[in-house]
């Protein structure tokens, strides 16, 4: 064997099970978020090797991802589920408080946020549940989706974290969605829904409200919680057009933006690259969507169209949550900018589910429906 | 059944096809409402965002708090704040550096080492922060720069306090210096989760109670958010919540007495720490020569760092808490206390003294400071004339960890935990240091000899310690075994409220420490220290004549030379070979409210240098007699029966 065959056949090995498209694709969002976060963090490197070595580790997760078979996914739905769902009642009843908020769990040796496992877990069981029901469906099962789905939304946004609420109830609200739920059903719930806005009013806490209010009118508060949206929107509309430059933002630079590493981080990317790195970090969401998509039709069984599309529309929510956040159409919710904010556990749990995506995508053929 | 089952198959496939387009459509239609979103606001409205951004924006500006003023236990200042006004340049701002300050001459009067200070500390910062380059402007300059303040873009005169050391040289050891944050300062600073705390803030305690009592004289940041036009200027507040200002302090110093100590060495370098030994406070902390805590407020320049750095004198050395020493004759009363403690000796038990031991086998003779031997020597003459022979045949008879151990009880060889950093802890020579010392390479052997006992039982040999230590100890013994820790805090005072806390006489700050020594055993060593100073015979007899205050005093002298069996000459060595001369002392004696250690690099006998130095502190603590200053008070050229 030549070496040249030699490298090849590790390449190949290296490279089985992933998909090319959706891979190159991550490479150059992971170079643009390297480029940002070393620009918004004030140039330093520790920061920006941290986030180096976040996707470095994230690779390794997707790549083991990509070689787990969906129906072994399958089988740890429950388990996973459960498991999620006992922690996050741990939480509510003997959680850490940091900052106000009771979402961590002190384990002794590892404090955990339980809600990011339901970030997983709940579009695995749903889609896992449809799978088995996949010849009809009625009301009950509905119901019993519904069941699944609000359980963790609830105790979630009790402890109070509205983003990552909002985050599991799209993304299991996207199974129960692309299973089928009838139009009339969607249209009475949404309806439902409405009614109780003004019930849900009164569950969310009062700094959650503001950021609702101050949505509607900034101005009313420019010191307080006003004050994220207001500079935020002054970098990106004074980034114009072309943008100030790498590593020229004046917004960014001067201490206004606050978070710019992390959550508000697109304010740095829309002064410094204006309107055509805003455009492209939008095409390159799209890319990766489209790509998602196109896999959750090919895909060979219920469970893994489903899953698929589930994984594909949080993606989509991610971005869609965050940019509307930072660009002033949605309240101010901590959900960071995929793949370009700082931060391990983001990038972690996203590269798990384009692992995930990889394998249904690879596994098509070896599996009879 | 099996045709139904693939028509459901089909059916859902449909259906999920159908809820994938849909998704899809929305997705578009939410992204593509988001690019509008962006497109307004980068495109149509970026004229406005544009002048939001350059004109008129919202900035958070810390309030720095006023740093804490200390005094001395008499409430004079000796550390405080002045407001003055500093030109500042945000460089980022800024084209040409050089050439905006050569364009300056005429307005603001900028200096070479301006210069030089300005591009060091440039070096280390952030381009976006801005920098002092000329502080304490006057009143012309700052009209005159007013005047021409649009030719200046990214220069700006900013009004802020300073730190000044009125008392420049005088107890710089103990009080310190802040200085500009640094790197190090930075990192301590994060780790600490102080960031927000120090927005703003420029300088930090270096050195000293400065150092130390950061935490106390910081106070806590407050802030203010100002519309600042794109020029970086404030035009309004709009809210602000005030920094609140640090803790005064107010110290255990008396800074006439530490004045007085000072000038009393003359030329000489040392250290002096003088105590209440009725409190551990600290009333004097010299070490000599001290430097002009000034310069480092902000940022030496090069040449005054060079000048005190290179000094062969080592102005920057603090000698009270980390100069060692070998304390010479000095170590003997703790030494003879030992022996009366363990039952090696009695008061009355004593030796002939031919004026030289020996070991038998050995041929070496260890040399009595007297020529022909002081004769008949019991414990209370072997102190009064510091008889060196009594202790050479004490030691030889006495095992060093034993030893060891006593002086480990008053403190030889252990910080004695003053509230400033930066101590030493000396040597205590023990077995189990000659085999440390042996596994570092240090020693030839990690067997102790007993050559090596006989040398050190006299306070020569590997014996080292701070003047702080000997006077730690000597207060210890002044005060009948009850030892308090040395500090030099008297009381914190808010600045605001005036509550005072920490006063260093509660007992739980300072706690008394009884000592296992017997009372009985003091006794004896005071008697010994008091017939020092008042017997005819004793080597500080003619030091304290006529002091009109009964003291206990040692004298005590450091060997640098290493003598070889020779006579020592004092003009046949070179100056920096000279022995120190080391004196500790306490008074009154019947109730002592000051005990002091004083330690004079190369001045010759204790009798001749420390003591007097010792007699100048005394006599201004407890007469109030300021010493002529024409006159010098270290006679180290009369070389008498000094030790």
């Amino acid at each position: 064997m030549s070496p040249r065959t030699a490298i090849d056949r590790v390449f190949d090995i290296l490279a089985r099970r992933l998909d090319g498209p959706l891979m190159v694709t991550l490479v150059v969002l992971a170079a643009l978020s390297l480029a940002v976060v070393y620009s918004a963090s004030g140039q330093s490197n520790d920061r920006t090797l941290g986030q180096a070595r976040n996707f470095a580790v994230a690779l390794v997760v997707l790549w083991v991802a990509a070689k787990i078979p969906p129906q072994q996914l399958m089988r740890l739905a429950v388990p996973i589920y459960i498991a999620g769902l006992s922690l996050l009642v741990s939480v509510a009843l003997f959680g850490d408080i940091r900052n106000g908020a009771r979402r961590w769990l002190n384990l002794g040796f590892i404090t955990i946020q339980p809600s990011e496992i339901m970030k997983i877990g709940v579009p695995l069981l749903l889609a896992a549940y449809f799978h088995r029901k996949e010849d009809g469906l009625n009301m009950k099962d509905y119901f019993f989706a519904g069941l699944i789905l609000l359980l963790p939304a609830g105790l979630i946004m009790r402890q109070p974290d509205l983003g990552t609420s909002v985050l599991i109830f799209s993304s299991g609200f996207f199974v129960i969605f692309l299973a089928g739920l009838s139009w009339r059903l969607l249209i009475a719930a949404g309806i439902a829904g409405l009614a109780a806005l003004p019930f849900a009013w009164n569950m969310l806490h009062d700094y959650q409200r503001t950021r609702v209010l101050t949505l509607l009118d900034p101005g009313t508060d420019p010191l307080g919680a006003g004050y994220h949206i207001i500079q935020s929107t002054i970098a990106i509309g004074s980034g114009g057009v072309f943008g100030k430059g790498w590593l020229n933002g004046s917004q960014s630079r001067l201490d206004f933006i606050p978070e710019r590493s992390t959550d508000f981080i697109l304010a740095v990317l829309g002064e410094e690259f204006g309107l055509i790195g805003l455009l492209l970090l939008i095409t390159l969401y799209l890319i990766i969507i489209g790509r998602g998509l196109m896999i959750a039709i090919n895909a060979p069984t219920t469970f893994s169209r489903l899953l698929a599309g589930a994984i594909t529309m949080t993606f989509f929510t991610y971005a869609f949550v965050n940019i509307g956040m930072v660009t002033g159409v949605l309240p101010v919710v901590g959900v960071p900018l995929p793949l370009v904010s700082y931060g391990g556990t983001a990038i972690l749990s996203m590269f798990m589910g384009f692992g995930i995506l990889m394998s249904i995508a690879s596994h098509k053929r070896l599996v009879s429906t | 059944m099996i045709g139904t089952a693939i028509k459901n198959r089909e059916a859902e496939l449909n259906t999920f096809r159908n809820r994938v387009l849909v998704a899809g459509i929305f997705i578009l239609i939410a992204f593509g409402a988001l690019a509008s979103r962006m497109f307004y606001m980068q495109v149509i409205k970026r004229d406005y965002f544009h002048n939001l951004a350059e004109a008129n924006r919202i900035s958070l500006v810390p309030l720095v708090p006023n740093r804490g003023i200390i005094t001395d236990r008499n409430g004079v200042v000796l550390a405080a704040n002045y407001s003055a006004y500093t030109l500042r340049v945000t460089p980022s701002k800024v084209k040409d550096l050089d050439a905006a300050f050569d364009a300056l001459a005429g307005i603001v009067d900028i200096q070479p080492r301006d210069r030089r200070r300005f591009k060091r500390l440039l070096e280390d910062s952030k381009n976006f922060e801005s920098l002092p380059l000329r502080n304490r402007l006057n009143d012309e300059e700052i009209a005159r720069f007013a005047v021409n303040r649009f030719r200046f873009p990214g220069f700006e005169i900013s009004a802020g306090l300073f730190r000044n050391y009125p008392f420049g040289e005088v107890a710089s050891h103990a009080i310190g210096h802040i200085g500009r944050i640094n790197d190090a300062d930075l990192k301590r600073i994060e780790a600490n989760g102080l960031t927000i705390k120090y927005k703003g803030t420029d300088h930090i305690g270096k050195l000293g109670i400065e150092g130390s009592y950061e935490s106390e004289l910081h106070g806590t940041t407050g802030s203010e958010q100002v519309e600042i036009d794109s020029g970086g200027r404030a035009i309004r507040s709009l809210a602000k919540s005030e920094s609140i200002a640090g803790n005064n302090l107010t110290l255990t110093l008396d800074i006439k007495l530490q004045k007085i100590a000072e000038a009393a060495f003359g030329d000489f370098r040392g250290g002096l720490a003088a105590i209440d030994p009725n409190t551990g406070e600290v009333l004097a902390l010299v070490s000599k020569p001290g430097f002009d805590p000034n310069l480092f407020v902000d940022g030496i320049d090069p040449q005054n760092w060079d000048l005190l750095n290179n000094s062969p004198d080592k102005p920057l050395l603090n000698r009270v808490l980390r100069g060692a020493y070998s304390p010479g004759s000095t170590l003997k009363p703790f030494l003879a206390l030992a022996a009366l403690e363990s039952g090696k000796r009695t008061p009355s038990q004593s030796i002939r003294d031919p004026g030289y031991f020996g070991l038998p086998g050995v041929a070496h003779r260890w040399r009595d400071d007297k020529e022909g031997g002081h004769g008949v020597v019991d414990m209370h003459k072997s102190i009064v004339e510091s008889c060196d022979t009594y202790y050479y045949q004490l030691a030889s008879e006495t095992d060093i960890d034993k030893t060891a151990e006593f002086l480990s009880l008053l403190g030889f060889g252990a910080k004695s935990g003053i509230d400033i950093g930066g101590e030493m802890e000396g040597i205590l020579p023990s077995r189990a240091w000659k085999e440390k010392q042996h596994a570092r390479g240090l020693a030839d052997s990690p067997k102790w000899h007993q050559g090596e006992s006989i040398s050190t039982g006299i306070g020569q040999g590997q014996n080292s310690y701070t003047p702080m230590q000997l006077a730690h100890a000597v207060a210890a013994i002044a005060n009948d075994g009850v030892a308090y820790r040395p500090h030099l805090v008297r009381n914190v005072v808010n600045a605001g409220t005036g509550l005072v806390r920490n006063v260093s006489d509660q007992p739980a700050a300072y706690p008394a420490t009884r000592l296992p020594i017997k009372i009985e055993n003091i006794a004896v060593i005071k008697a010994a220290l008091v017939g020092v100073t008042t017997e005819p015979g004793g080597t500080g007899f003619r030091p304290f004549a006529k002091a009109g205050y009964i003291s206990g005093g040692k004298t005590g002298t450091t060997q640098l030379f290493n003598l070889k069996g020779e006579k020592y000459k004092e003009g046949a060595v070179s100056h920096r070979l000279r022995d120190h001369s080391w004196y500790i002392a306490y008074a009154p004696a019947d109730k002592p409210i000051i005990a002091l250690a004083v330690l004079a690099e190369n001045a010759g006998f204790g009798s001749a240098t420390a003591a007097p130095i010792a007699r100048a502190v005394m006599d201004y603590y407890l007469l109030g007699k300021v010493p002529d200053p024409k006159k010098p008070i270290a006679t180290p050229n009369e070389p008498k029966n000094g030790d």
